[in-house]
Order: C-alpha cells, then sequence, then structure tokens
C-alpha cells in the first residue's frame, strides 16, 4: 500500500463532471507524475459534495481545504503551490459574498454550516467506485449488525422506533410499511428501490446513487432481512447513466465480496439486487406503476388496495422504498434510533435532502434537519436571492407541490407544516422565485409538465389538466376573464378529488397555491391586461426611455423588423404597431434604456 | 477478491481499509496535532522530502491517526534546514532543525507518541506570530 500523505478529492458528480472536472482530475495526475510525487499523493474522485453552484469542487486533506470553481488549467498551479511548496491557491478558496473574506476549510463555509449529513455523508467524501473506501467508512457495518445480532422483529422495531419517514414525497412511515409487507406470508417477497426521481430540478436521489451507491445496496439488503425478501430491484431511470453506471460497479463488487448474493456473511441469508430501468415517465415514480413498469407492462397506477405490501411485483408481497429514506437506514442501525430521533422533530425526526435551485446565490444539494425554517435555508445556506432582488415565493414539492410566501418563511420544515400551508415536501425540490417570476407563468409551466406526463388512464387528470392549461394559456395570453379564475378553482379541485392516482390528485395544487397567494396578480392580467412581472409576453411592451438612450443605434441595428426609428446620438423609438417582442433590443443595449412594462 | 464468509472477516477487511481513509477523517478530528515541514527551495534541496516521507511512514507504523502532515513555505531560517514545526493544540508550537529521517521519525516517537520534546534539536520553543 502506498503511503499517501495527502489526498485530492474531486467531485465527479454529474454536475461538476460537465464543467469538467474529470478533465481536472487527468491534468492533476498529470502533473503530479512530472513532479515525480506521485507515491505520496493520491487523485480520489468522489461523489457530489452539494455546493454544485461553485463547481468543479477539490477538497484536500489533510489541510481540510477547500477549493471552488477549479478548472482543469489550474490543475499545475495547485501542485507546484500547495502540493509541492505547500502555499494555498488564493485565488481559488471560497469568497463569502457578504464579508468579502476567503475561506478555507469546508466548515467554515455558511453553505456548509447549518447542514447536518446523513444521507449525504459519504458524498464528497468517499470514492463511490471502490468498496474499500466504503468499507472503511463504515459500509455494510449496519447489514452485518442486522444480520449477526438482530431478529427480523427487532430490525423493524428499530426502524419504527427511529420514526423515519418516506422521503419520497408521501411521508408514510418506512418501519410500519417493512412490518405490513412482513406480515404478509409468501414464498417470495420482493424490496424495490425507488429511484425514478422525476421533479424538475431535484436531483438528491442521484447524487447518493453516484456518491455513495453502497448505503443502498446495504439497506435493500437489511430491508430484504426483514421483510423476508431474498430479490431486490432497483428502478432507475436511463437518463441517470452515470448513477446506474456507478451502481453497476457498486453491484459487481458487492458481488465479488459476498456482500450481495448467496449465504452472505455466512448467516445462510441471501439477497441479491437487479437494476430496471425506466424510460423517464414521470407516473412511474408512483409505486403502482413502477411495480407495473418494471413487470413490463405500461407504466400506468393501478387502484389501491391492494397494496405492494400485499399484491406488488409479480403479484408477491413488495416494498417499495426511495433512495434517500434507503441512505438514511445503515447510521440508523449504526448510532441508534435514539440518536435518530434527537435529529429534526417530534414527528419528522432526522434530516431531509432539498435541491435548492432557481435566483438563490448559492444552488446545490442541501441535508438540514427537519425543522429547519425555509429562511434559513434560503438565506443562511443559500447565501439569499441572486442580484439583491426581492424575494417573492419558493416552490417545494415540485409538479405536485405548491408555493410558499413570505409570510409563511419562517415554518419550520416538515412534513405536516408544509400540508398545512398548501404546499408538501414532496422529493424535496426547491425552487425560488423572485420579483422577475410571474406566477400564473409558473403555474402554467408545471400544468404544461403534468399535462404531458399524465398517463391518460383516468379522464379527470388527461383532460381535466389540459383544460387547467388552456384556461391559463388564455389568461397569459390577455384573453383571461374573471370567470376563468373561478373555474380553475372549482376544475382544480374536481381534478384532486377525483384523479386516480397522485399525480392527477396533486396536478392542480401549484395552480391553487398561486391562485390563493398571488390572487391579485392573476386578477392584473384578467382585468388590467398586464404582467406585473413583465414576463407574459402578450401583456408587455417594450419601450426606450428618452432620458437613458444615448442614440448609440445598437438596438435598431438588431431588430429583426426592423421597428425601431432614430439617428444617431438621438433619442430613438419603438414602433408599437410592427414590434414583435422579440426582446433583441432589450438584451443588445448597454445603458438600460429599454424597459418591459 | 475472494468472498467473506463471516463478520470477523468483514472487520479485517474493513481495518485495512479505514488505513488509508484516516487521512481524510484526521482532518476533522477535534485532537489534530499538526507536523508541518518546511518546503521551500531551501528546504527541498537540504532534503526535506526524504523527512516528510519518513514521518508519514513512521505515523503509520506506529499508528498514529490524530496527526496530520502538510508542508509549508520558507520558514526562514534556512541555516537549520530542514525545518518541521509541530503544534499541539491550544500549545505553543516547537520547531526542530537538521531534521533527516532519523530524526523525523524521532519527533514521532518522541515527541508525538511520548510527549516529550527532543531538547538537543528546538531551535525555538515558540515564536510570536502577528495576526
Amino acid at each position: 500500500m502506498n503511503n499517501y500523505r495527502m489526498h485530492l478529492l474531486v467531485c465527479g458528480g454529474t454536475g461538476c463532471t460537465s464543467s469538467d472536472s474529470l478533465k481536472l482530475v487527468d491534468e492533476l495526475k498529470e502533473s503530479i507524475e512530472k513532479h515525480g510525487i506521485s507515491n505520496e499523493v493520491e487523485v480520489v474522485i468522489t461523489g457530489c459534495f452539494g455546493f454544485c453552484e461553485k463547481g468543479p469542487i477539490l477538497k484536500v486533506y489533510p489541510d481540510d481545504v477547500f477549493y471552488v470553481t477549479v478548472k482543469p488549467e489550474d490543475a499545475e498551479e495547485i501542485v507546484e503551490e500547495h502540493v509541492i511548496k505547500g502555499r494555498q491557491v488564493e485565488r481559488l478558496l471560497y469568497v463569502e459574498p457578504n464579508l468579502k473574506v476567503k475561506l478555507e476549510g469546508q466548515k467554515d463555509l455558511p453553505f456548509y454550516k447549518k447542514q447536518i449529513r446523513i444521507a449525504l455523508r459519504n458524498c464528497g467524501f468517499i470514492n463511490p467506485e471502490d468498496i474499500n473506501e466504503c468499507l472503511a467508512a463504515d459500509g455494510y457495518q449496519a447489514l452485518a449488525k442486522c444480520l449477526c445480532e438482530m431478529s427480523k422483529e427487532e430490525v423493524i422495531e428499530t426502524v419504527i422506533k427511529s420514526g423515519l419517514r418516506g422521503r419520497g414525497g408521501g411521508g408514510f412511515p418506512t418501519g410500519l410499511k417493512w412490518k405490513y409487507t412482513s406480515n404478509n406470508a409468501s414464498d417470495v417477497k420482493y424490496i424495490i428501490c425507488n429511484a425514478d426521481e422525476g421533479d424538475p430540478g431535484a436531483f438528491m436521489d442521484r447524487s447518493i446513487l453516484e456518491g455513495d451507491p453502497h448505503s443502498v445496496l446495504e439497506a435493500m439488503a437489511i430491508a430484504g432481512y426483514a421483510i423476508g425478501a431474498e430479490h431486490g430491484y432497483i428502478y432507475i431511470r436511463a437518463e441517470y447513466p452515470l448513477a446506474i453506471h456507478r451502481l453497476e460497479i457498486a453491484i459487481t463488487q458487492a458481488r465479488e465480496l459476498g456482500l450481495l448474493g448467496i449465504d452472505i456473511l455466512g448467516t445462510g441469508f441471501n439477497f441479491d439486487v437487479e437494476l430496471r430501468y425506466g424510460a423517464g415517465a414521470f407516473v412511474c415514480g408512483e409505486e403502482t406503476a413502477l411495480i407495473h413498469s418494471i413487470e413490463g407492462a405500461r407504466g400506468e397506477p393501478s387502484t389501491k388496495p391492494p397494496f405492494p405490501a400485499q399484491c406488488g411485483v409479480w403479484d408477491k408481497p413488495t416494498c417499495v422504498n426511495n433512495v434517500e429514506t434507503l441512505a438514511n437506514i445503515p447510521p440508523i442501525f449504526l448510532r441508534g434510533a435514539d440518536w435518530f430521533r434527537t435529529i429534526g422533530t417530534e414527528k419528522s425526526p432526522g434530516t431531509k435532502v432539498f435541491a435548492l435551485a432557481g435566483k438563490v446565490n448559492n444552488v446545490g444539494l442541501v441535508e438540514v434537519p427537519m425543522g429547519t425554517t425555509l429562511r434559513e435555508v434560503i438565506y443562511d445556506i443559500g447565501g439569499g436571492i441572486k442580484n439583491n432582488k426581492e424575494f417573492k415565493a419558493v416552490q417545494t414539492g415540485g409538479p405536485s407541490g405548491g408555493c410558499i410566501t413570505k409570510e409563511n418563511l419562517d415554518i419550520p420544515i416538515d412534513y405536516e407544516s408544509l400540508n398545512s400551508i398548501g404546499s408538501m415536501m414532496g422529493s424535496g425540490g426547491m425552487i425560488v422565485m423572485d420579483e422577475d417570476n410571474c406566477m400564473v407563468n409558473i403555474a402554467k409551466y408545471y400544468l404544461e409538465f403534468t399535462k404531458e406526463e399524465s398517463c391518460g388512464k383516468c379522464t379527470p387528470c388527461r383532460v381535466g389538466n389540459k383544460r387547467l392549461l388552456e384556461i391559463l394559456d388564455k389568461i397569459t395570453q390577455g384573453n383571461g376573464t374573471e370567470q376563468d379564475l373561478a373555474d380553475l378553482v372549482e376544475l382544480g379541485e374536481i381534478i384532486k378529488d377525483t384523479s386516480l392516482c397522485g399525480l392527477g390528485q396533486t396536478a392542480p395544487n401549484p395552480v391553487l397555491s398561486t391562485l390563493h397567494y398571488f390572487y391579485d396578480e392573476y386578477l392584473a392580467h384578467v382585468r388590467e391586461k398586464k404582467c406585473p412581472a413583465a414576463v407574459c409576453e402578450s401583456l408587455l411592451s417594450y419601450i426606450i426611455l428618452p432620458e437613458k438612450c444615448v442614440g448609440c443605434t445598437a438596438c435598431a441595428k438588431v431588430c429583426p423588423v426592423p421597428c425601431i426609428l432614430g439617428e444617431v446620438k438621438k433619442t430613438h423609438v419603438i414602433d408599437q404597431s410592427k414590434c414583435i417582442k422579440c426582446g433583441a433590443c432589450y438584451n443588445t443595449c448597454k445603458f438600460s434604456a429599454i424597459a418591459k412594462r | 477478491m475472494s468472498k467473506l464468509k463471516s463478520i470477523e472477516e468483514l472487520q479485517k477487511i474493513r481495518q485495512a481499509a479505514k488505513d488509508n481513509l484516516d487521512l481524510r477523517s484526521t482532518a476533522e478530528s477535534e485532537d489534530r496535532i499538526i507536523i508541518r515541514v518546511g518546503m521551500a527551495t531551501c528546504g527541498i534541496a537540504s532534503g526535506a522530502r526524504t523527512t516528510m516521507n519518513a514521518i508519514v511512514d513512521e505515523l503509520r507504523e506506529q499508528n498514529i491517526t490524530n496527526v496530520s502532515v502538510t508542508q509549508t513555505g520558507c520558514m526562514g531560517y534556512c541555516a537549520e534546514e530542514p525545518l518541521v514545526e509541530v503544534v499541539f493544540k491550544d500549545k505553543p508550537s516547537v520547531i526542530y532543525g537538521h531534521v533527516d529521517a532519523q530524526r523525523g521519525r524521532e519527533i514521532v516517537n518522541e515527541h508525538i507518541k511520548n510527549g516529550r520534546l527532543l531538547q538537543n534539536a528546538i531551535i525555538t520553543k515558540s515564536f510570536e506570530k502577528i495576526d
């Protein structure tokens, strides 16, 4: 074994690899080779650090120095300066935007200060393609403990006691799910890991599978032992190639060590895992649709009961758990159910991973204890709103969720509190919106998504959501009436009450919640035919502000119609009758002389 | 790789793997001790690299995990190179001069392990830093 004195950890998540982190790894290795110190320094590719805003991330151990936005061409300098001479490359340190100070350690970053990483514990710490690193980080210890020291009943009891609830959005107690599946007698049972992550903007499941695939395999084996299943399926989207690749490596390595397969650790317990690829239909995240898809049938939901715990895949009792839920299982067994309960709130113990996106300074993956307020997540961790704009709303729960306004920013996040204000936890997508976002347009965006993704099996969802979208379209075109607003509410409620599965039952939520909190904005669209945020194209016009226009003619040159009139060094004017509202002039003007009204 | 037949075998392979990852957990540990080796041109020229490798090697031999070895630029006292600074938390740092591989190993065994300073090799017991 080599005596490495230094490890350089480079993020190999999907986010950072698309900004060339793998090229950075090659450059680092080459430079280290060149300086003849390859027996001293090891370069390790890890999973996602979560701080995607500033990727690619490079962390230096044991110095605990955290470099951000590192480019391949920085490799040489890092090796020459930091690795060889021990001088930090200051320009690559994270700069705290408010205080303008450079921060060195990962723990110093405000982004990480309020986070507690349980599900993401190994992401950005170990090499996900090396089972040895996983073993060193206590991988498969929980499985060994369950198999050797605990009965099936004790395993289930521990999970019930921990209070862990489904992290895919439903919030159903995981232990109870295991218990029900365990209680149904059958010769064959199945455990399924639901990795069909579909909410726009959410990527925690992908990151866990990319950064720590073994934790999910281990948890599935524990669940298999508890409910009496010898076979597991991971249902994952084919559009997650990196996660699939790492899972395949992990499964192969676990089989080689006998941590999956026949007679695991000599205990007589058999368990193996198979991958099943989804084609990317949103509805397949719903467990009955997912099961049909695994069986090779159409991905359509069916009525419950019977529940999968009674009659699931191949008509056998089946337990379906989400990726993040499973990633929480091993720590619960290693540190105890009581420890888990000390984190989070009474009814929702533990943490939740959120994919922070939208108009916030630090987009990325954050894991916070339940009960943290939205304000803490958006302002302390997320670093506030981009360009110092005004916060307008935050959308949680994806296409099934709703909007939360400024008044509710201090509500502690858990399953119940988010439901009580008309939104939901969902899988953890969190999209922040500022004053420049039109809420009617946001609702329309989500409805376009659910309309596309509706499987078409039941009428309320198939037809109802299309009608909802048509009304919204009419409003954003400037042809809406106040009756349309009343229709939206009535139709929305009916769709919620009469749809077959979760997709239809929640699809109108973005519309209903924006109508509730931003009724004035809808009214402005239908009464005054104005879009207050200046987003809806049909309702806005571009005008030139005479006091700012210097007559540079740049706008007139890019106008494709052309409809901008004016001479050099004289104020220009837009002919509204000809303007096609393409926005080319707006993007070109260097003097902010063109406004959207 | 052969299959693990028992929990004991799992513990064995885990321990071996753990040694390699200690470097990373060290950075997080509370009672971390830092050994800095002066690695500017002058230090490297007088053999600091050999010293550092010897220290890293000895730490592993002795199974000491709460020490992180890091390198630093010129400490200014070039006549006494290679220089090694030992920093215990909440204690003044100690700087050793003329540290060759042999003395590097002594530092690990005496200072780090037994808490006895190598009196004959100390340059100054501490120095003031202006922050």
